[in-house]
């Protein structure tokens, strides 16, 4: 990977815009997956692009993801492509790709992955709203790039993902681009595979000098607030009862695991005939404890989750945002993994070598369990 | 005091080549185990999905038994080492949302060992008599 510097000359996200146009345009790349604005100005969306007349709407800036991409990249290329992909990602969007990978349900072969810099993103209705209010909301954040601390709007929040993330800088890519730690009206950086810093023409620089103190300083700040929620997450969920009250007002929708990037089984045990019960068997079980829940099982659905796919969480936040009672899911999620995930010494998304630890097991590890 | 002793139940996922067997070969030897335990058979502790162990904490039992060969004799290669895994994750996940984890063993018992599992049991009771009812039987709002 070398470094190098994009001229802005004011406008960063035209810059910006332009260089991923030059990868359709010189035939790097066939296709594109960028976010670009909807008709009605009010939402950005995950579009695939192959006519650069399409790139009109591009705004890789929008503090907004609607769904993952992960999920995106899965659909197209599960069952292979020949067309060489670039997908313009967020470090959770990498990630859940990089397990997707691993757990076979995406392919990485003919993909340009394009990571950016992430500066925390806000709920679709709130974004909407903005943007119908006149905002200019992605270069109001990017204004804050150069001191590292991105404010959203005052009376909106970042997604609560966001504010406990702590992984928000391209991880993997083949381009990525950096906004912190710049002056984003003069310049930015990338950092850019080299035989691809060759194709686009971009001459080596030394990388963003600001750029390491200013991460580190909101790095900081996100595992500050991740510490504070995952203390408090463990303060109410002591016991049983607490856990219950949690989820008290989970109606046991499925959005969260619909949403979520690492669920992608097609069968999931929940839709399986498993839970499609005779109708006699609800007497059964009102009988048995005087009284049921229903639908039932509850609990049962988000244990069973976490036991599936909580090694390779990455914290995303989609089941949050997919919620209809708006329950804190990812920090339950978040919180959960991180011990799960220790007992294997295992990062989500760190590497494509490393075996997810349900895929694998050791002959000489875990003797105490029993 | 009390009038009737606490009798806990017990649902045990036992390996059909190994455990399952040695339990077979504690009743014909005739070695006494308490009556506590509800068997499932499994062709494999590998094909044991968590979901079965939490229904059954979550449903009441008072603990859970899962029954496997011994490390390197499994029927399919590797399918008790899986299950370790899914334990040990299982396990973490029971603690951190307030279960008690030590009401779920996993133990390798081979066909030929049916004094090691009729004392796994009766020691598992003992414990569980220790430990008292789950708190979540009768629980109807789970
Ligand atoms: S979770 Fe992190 S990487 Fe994902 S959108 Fe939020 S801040 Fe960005
Ligand atoms: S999305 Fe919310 S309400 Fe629906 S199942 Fe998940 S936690 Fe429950
Ligand atoms: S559980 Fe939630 S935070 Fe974790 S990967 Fe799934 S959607 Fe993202
Ligand atoms: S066959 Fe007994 S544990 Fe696999």
């Amino acid at each position: 990977m070398v470094h190098s510097v994009l001229k802005t000359d004011g406008n960063p996200s035209e810059a910006i815009h332009l260089l991923l146009r030059r990868l359709l345009d010189e035939g790097i790349v066939d296709a594109l997956l960028v976010p670009l604005r909807v008709a009605s100005g009010d939402n950005t969306v995950q579009t695939l692009v192959r006519d650069t007349r399409r790139l009109e709407g591009m705004d890789v800036l929008a503090p907004v993801m609607p769904v993952t991409t992960a999920r995106l990249v899965s659909a197209i290329t599960m069952t292979g492509i020949k067309e060489r992909v670039g997908v313009v990602m967020r470090d959770c969007e990498i990630r859940a790709v990089v397990e997707l990978v691993k757990l076979q349900q995406a392919k990485a072969d003919n993909l340009l992955i394009i990571g950016m810099d992430c500066m925390g993103t806000y709920e679709v209705p709130d974004y909407a709203d903005l943007m119908r209010s006149g905002a200019d909301v992605g270069g109001a954040l990017l204004a804050h790039a150069a001191s590292g601390q991105p404010q959203p709007h005052e009376d909106k929040a970042f997604r609560t993902a966001c504010q406990m993330c702590e992984k928000f800088t391209p991880s993997h890519g083949d381009l990525r681009i950096h906004l912190f730690g710049d002056d984003p009206k003069q310049h930015i950086h990338v950092e850019v595979a080299d035989d691809l810093a060759a194709k686009l023409g971009l001459e080596p620089a030394a990388p963003a000098q600001a750029r390491e103190n200013v991460v580190a300083a909101i790095t900081r700040q996100r595992t500050e607030t991740r510490d504070r929620l995952f203390a408090s997450f463990r303060e109410r969920t002591k016991d049983i009862v607490g856990l219950q009250a949690y989820l008290s007002t989970c109606i046991r929708c499925h959005n969260c695991m619909v949403n979520c990037p690492i669920c992608y089984c097609k069968e999931c045990i929940f839709r399986t005939p498993i839970f499609d019960h005779e109708s006699e068997k609800y007497q059964m079980w009102a009988a048995r404890k005087g009284a049921v829940r229903l639908p039932t099982d509850t609990l049962l659905f988000h244990i069973t989750r976490l036991n599936h796919m909580v090694t390779s969480c990455v914290g995303c936040g989609m089941c949050d945002s997919a919620c209809p009672s708006h329950l804190p899911i990812a920090i339950l999620f978040r919180a959960v993994g991180q011990e799960v995930q220790a007992l294997f010494d295992y990062v989500p998304g760190r590497s494509l070598d490393e075996p997810p630890p349900v895929a694998t097991f050791r002959e000489d590890e875990l003797e105490g369990v029993q | 005091m009390a009038d009737t002793e606490f009798e806990p139940r017990i649902i045990a996922f036992l390996c059909n080549w190994c455990t399952y067997t040695g339990a077979d070969l504690a009743g014909t030897s005739r070695i006494q185990y308490p009556p506590n335990i509800r068997v499932i058979r499994l062709m494999c502790s590998g094909a044991l999905d968590p979901v079965y162990v939490s229904k059954a904490l979550l449903e009441g039992a008072d603990g859970v038994l899962i029954g496997g060969c011994h490390p390197g004799d499994c029927h399919y290669q590797t399918g008790n080492y899986k299950a370790r895994r899914r334990v040990a994750i299982l396990k973490s996940i029971l603690k951190q949302l307030g279960f008690d984890e030590d009401r779920v063993w996993l133990r390798w018992i081979s066909a030929s060992e049916g004094r090691l599992f009729a004392d796994t049991v009766t020691e598992m009771v003992a414990a569980l008599k220790a430990k008292g009812p789950n708190p979540l039987k009768g629980a109807w709002d789970i």
